[in-house]
C-alpha cells in the first residue's frame, strides 16, 4: 500500500530569493499521526500547504495516497480535511450554517450536527461565528475539516492560542480520528503536544528536517533521559564547563541564561559528584532541579536555540 | 464509528453508501448562494447602500429638479431716472407676466446678479434707452435677456410682422426624473456589481477564506457563479424598488416591456460582475482594490450619462463614450423604459455589454488568485 503522504526533495523558493523549504523528504504511513515540529519561520506552513495542494513546490515530488495533485486533485480533495493556520470564517453565518456550507462541497459528507457534537459546539450551533471565543473558532475550523469525512487530516498549528482545556479536547478528537483509521499531519511548536499526540515527528529548522523519529527515539538520541539544571555563584566561570562535563554520567552540558543544564544518564550518580565539585570550586549552589528530558532539549541540543525564540 | 452505529443492519447492501453520492452536482453551488444571501441579509450596511441610498438619491433629485409650474425670470432694474419707465413698459407688455422685476440700487443689483438671485440687470439711462448686463455663459441669463428685450420692445409698441402662437407641451418621459431613474438603475447595477463582487472577493482573500475553500473539492466556477447569482437576486429587488418609486411617486410611465427591462438588467449585472471579478482578481488588500474600483468606475460616472445626457460631451469623444458598458446600459434602459424600444433595436448595446462581461470573465479566470 502506498504511503498516505510522501514527498521527495521538496523545495520552495519565494520570489527567487527566500528559500522556505530546502530539500525535504517525508513518508507518512496511513493511520499514523505525524508531527512537524519547529520554530516559527522554519518552513512548516509552506511544507504543509504544498502537501495540501495549495502551493506549487519549486521542485520535488508529492504523492498523497499514491496520487499526484496534478492528476487527481479533485479526488484528493475529497479525501482530505484541512485547517489552515488562520482562516477567518464569515462572521455573520452561524456555526451550523458554516459547517453545512462546507459539507455541501463533498460527495459523502458527515452530518453537520454530528460533527458539531463531536467538537462540542452543539450549544453554539445557532450562534454567529463572530460571537465565538478563540477556542470555539479553532474547534469550528477543525469541524469544517472533519465534515467532509476525510481520510487524511492536515492541521496547521491547531492548538495555538487555545486554553489548556480546549487543547486537551482537541487532542482527544485527533486521537479519535486516528483510532478510526485516519492519518494526521500536524504542525506545532509545542513540544508537549508533539510528544503526546504524534507517533512520529520531524524536527524542521531552516526548511530542512534535522531529526526524525518517535518522540522517545529523539529523546534517546540526546544521550540521557534526565536533565539536571543548576545555578552557582562565584567567580571562576571560565573553565567550569569542562568541570561539569567531567562529572560521572554527563552526556552534554549547555549554559542557558545563567543556568547550567546537564543531560545525564543516571542522576543518582551525577548529583552527589556535582555537589562535591561545586564545593571544590569554592562556589555556592543557588538552585538545583532535575526533570525528564523533553523534545525542547532535543531541539536546543540540535540547533542551540529554543523553539519559541525568534 | 458513529455513522456505522446509527445505520440499521441490512442483510446485503447492494450499493454501499461509499458508491452512492449523497450530494449532487449543484449542492455546493446552492449552499454557497444560500450562505451569501444570508450574509448579505445580515449586513445592514449592504441593505442601505444597495437599496436605501439609490432610493434617497432618486427622491432627492426628483424633488429638486421637479418641473416648476411657470418659470418666472427674476430681473433687477437699477434705480435711477429711467427705472419707472422700464417697470411701466414691462407691466404693459403682454409677456410681462413671466418677468419679476425689482428696482434696486446698482451695487445691490450687481451683487444679486453675481449670486444668481437675478438672471439679468437692466440699467436704464435718462435718455430712455436700456443697457442689459447678462452672462453669456449662463443659459438662463441669455434667455432672460431675450425675454426682457422682447417684453420691453412690445411694451413700447413694437408690432410683430408675423403672427405666431405657442402651445405648452410636456410629454411624459421627457421630465428630469424620467431621465434620472433609468440612469440610477444603471449606476446602481455598476456600483453594487463592482463593489458587491470585488469587495467580497478581496475580503475573503484577505481572510484566507478563498484559500480554505479551494482546499475543499468545491468547484471554483460554482463559487464565482454563486457570487454572481447573489447579485442577480439583489438586482431584482433593486429594479422593483427604483421603478416602483418612479411609477408611484413620480408618475413615471414605463413604455417598454418588463421582460426586456429585466433582460437588459441581467446582462448589465453580469457584465459588471465580470468587471468586478477582473478588478479584484489579484488584489490582496481592501485598500488597493478600492483604488482600482474607483479608477474603473470614475470615467463611467462622468461620461455615461447618469445625471445628465452624455450627448453634452464633444463629438470626438462620442464613439468612445458609447463603448463604455454603463453608457450602453443606460442608453438601452432609457430607450426601453421611456420610448418603449424593443430588444432587437438594442442589439448593439447588448453586444457592448456582453463583450465587456465576457472578456472580463475570461481574463479574470486566467489571472484570478485564490490564495
Amino acid at each position: 500500500m502506498a504511503p498516505a503522504i510522501q514527498c521527495r526533495d521538496l523545495r520552495k523558493t519565494y520570489d527567487g530569493q527566500v528559500e522556505a523549504v530546502r530539500g525535504l523528504n517525508l513518508e507518512i504511513e496511513a493511520g499514523e499521526c505525524f508531527g512537524l515540529l519547529g520554530p516559527n519561520g522554519a518552513g512548516k506552513t509552506t511544507t504543509i500547504e504544498i502537501l495540501e495542494g495549495l502551493l506549487e513546490p519549486t521542485s520535488g515530488q508529492v504523492t498523497i495516497l499514491g496520487q499526484t495533485w496534478k492528476d487527481n486533485s479533485r479526488e484528493l480533495r475529497e479525501a482530505m480535511g484541512i485547517s489552515l493556520q488562520e482562516t477567518r470564517l464569515s462572521e455573520k453565518l452561524t456555526v451550523r450554517e458554516t459547517v453545512t456550507l462546507f459539507s455541501g462541497f463533498y460527495r459523502h459528507p458527515r452530518a453537520p450536527l454530528e460533527v458539531l457534537e463531536q467538537m462540542q459546539l452543539t450549544e453554539k450551533a445557532d450562534a454567529w461565528v463572530g460571537k465565538l471565543s478563540g477556542g470555539q473558532r479553532q474547534r469550528l475550523a477543525v469541524a469544517t475539516a472533519l465534515v467532509g469525512n476525510p481520510k487524511i487530516l492536515f492541521l496547521d498549528e491547531p492548538t495555538t492560542g487555545l486554553d489548556p482545556q480546549s487543547r486537551r479536547q482537541l487532542w482527544d478528537t485527533i486521537r479519535g480520528f486516528q483510532q478510526a483509521g485516519g492519518t494526521v499531519l500536524l504542525t506545532t511548536h509545542y513540544m508537549d503536544e508533539a510528544e503526546r499526540l504524534c507517533d512520529r515527528l520531524a524536527i524542521v529548522d531552516h526548511g530542512q528536517i534535522i531529526a526524525e523519529g518517535t518522540p522517545a527515539d529523539l529523546i534517546e538520541r540526546l544521550g540521557g533521559h534526565h536533565m539536571v539544571e543548576f545555578q552557582v555563584s562565584g567567580s571562576s566561570n571560565g573553565h567550569s564547563g569542562e568541570v561539569w562535563r567531567a562529572l560521572p554520567g554527563v552526556e552534554s552540558v549547555r549554559q542557558d541564561n545563567g543556568f547550567v543544564c546537564l543531560n545525564v544518564h543516571e542522576p543518582h550518580l551525577t548529583i552527589p559528584a556535582l555537589l562535591v565539585a561545586v564545593e571544590k570550586e569554592g562556589q555556592h549552589l543557588l538552585h538545583l532541579t532535575t526533570r525528564q528530558a523533553s523534545l525542547e532539549d532535543v531541539f536546543v541540543r540540535l540547533t542551540g536555540r529554543h523553539l519559541r525564540e525568534e | 464509528m458513529t455513522v456505522a452505529q446509527q445505520t440499521p443492519p441490512t442483510p446485503a447492501p447492494v450499493a454501499s453508501s461509499d458508491t452512492t453520492p449523497r450530494n449532487g452536482r449543484w449542492t455546493g453551488f446552492r449552499y454557497l448562494l444560500m450562505a451569501r444571501l444570508l450574509e448579505l441579509k445580515r449586513e445592514p450596511e449592504v441593505i442601505f447602500w444597495v437599496f436605501g441610498f439609490p432610493l434617497l438619491l432618486a427622491t432627492g433629485l426628483g424633488i429638486a429638479f421637479r418641473n416648476k409650474p411657470a418659470d418666472v425670470t427674476p430681473v433687477a432694474i437699477v434705480a435711477g431716472p429711467g427705472a419707472d419707465n422700464a417697470v411701466t413698459l414691462l407691466q404693459g407688455s403682454p409677456r410681462g407676466s413671466s418677468i419679476r422685476a425689482a428696482v434696486v440700487a446698482e451695487p445691490e443689483a450687481l451683487q444679486g446678479f453675481r449670486l444668481g438671485k437675478y438672471d439679468l440687470v437692466v440699467v436704464p439711462d435718462a435718455k430712455g434707452s436700456f443697457q442689459y448686463r447678462y452672462d453669456p455663459a449662463r443659459p438662463e441669463s441669455v434667455l432672460s435677456r431675450a425675454e426682457v428685450d422682447d417684453a420691453l420692445q412690445s411694451g413700447a409698441g413694437r408690432k410683430d410682422p408675423v403672427p405666431t402662437s405657442a402651445v405648452a407641451s410636456t410629454e411624459p418621459g421627457s421630465r428630469y426624473i424620467d431621465f434620472l431613474i433609468p440612469g440610477l438603475l444603471g449606476m446602481n447595477l455598476m456600483n453594487s456589481g463592482m463593489w458587491g463582487i470585488g469587495f467580497a472577493l478581496v475580503d475573503m482573500r484577505q481572510r484566507k477564506l478563498l484559500k480554505r475553500f479551494v482546499g475543499t473539492p468545491m468547484r471554483r466556477s460554482d463559487f464565482l457563479l454563486a457570487l454572481t447569482a447573489s447579485r442577480l437576486v439583489l438586482m431584482l429587488v433593486e429594479i422593483v424598488l427604483l421603478l416602483g418609486l418612479g411609477v408611484l411617486a413620480f408618475h413615471m410611465q414605463v413604455l417598454g416591456s418588463l421582460f426586456t427591462i429585466l433582460l437588459l438588467n441581467t446582462v448589465g449585472a453580469v457584465s459588471f460582475a465580470g468587471l468586478g471579478l477582473l478588478t479584484a482578481s489579484r488584489a490582496q488588500k481592501i485598500e488597493s482594490v478600492s483604488g482600482l474600483m474607483n479608477l474603473v468606475m470614475m470615467p463611467m460616472w462622468i461620461f455615461s450619462g447618469v445625471f445628465f445626457s452624455s450627448e453634452r460631451f464633444p463629438g470626438v469623444l462620442q464613439p468612445l463614450i458609447k463603448l463604455l458598458p454603463l453608457t450602453a446600459l443606460n442608453d438601452a434602459l432609457r430607450a426601453t423604459i421611456l420610448q418603449g424600444a424593443s430588444l432587437g433595436a438594442q442589439s448593439g448595446r447588448v453586444l457592448v455589454l456582453l463583450a465587456w462581461g465576457g472578456i472580463s470573465f475570461l481574463l479574470a479566470l486566467r489571472w484570478f488568485r485564490w490564495t
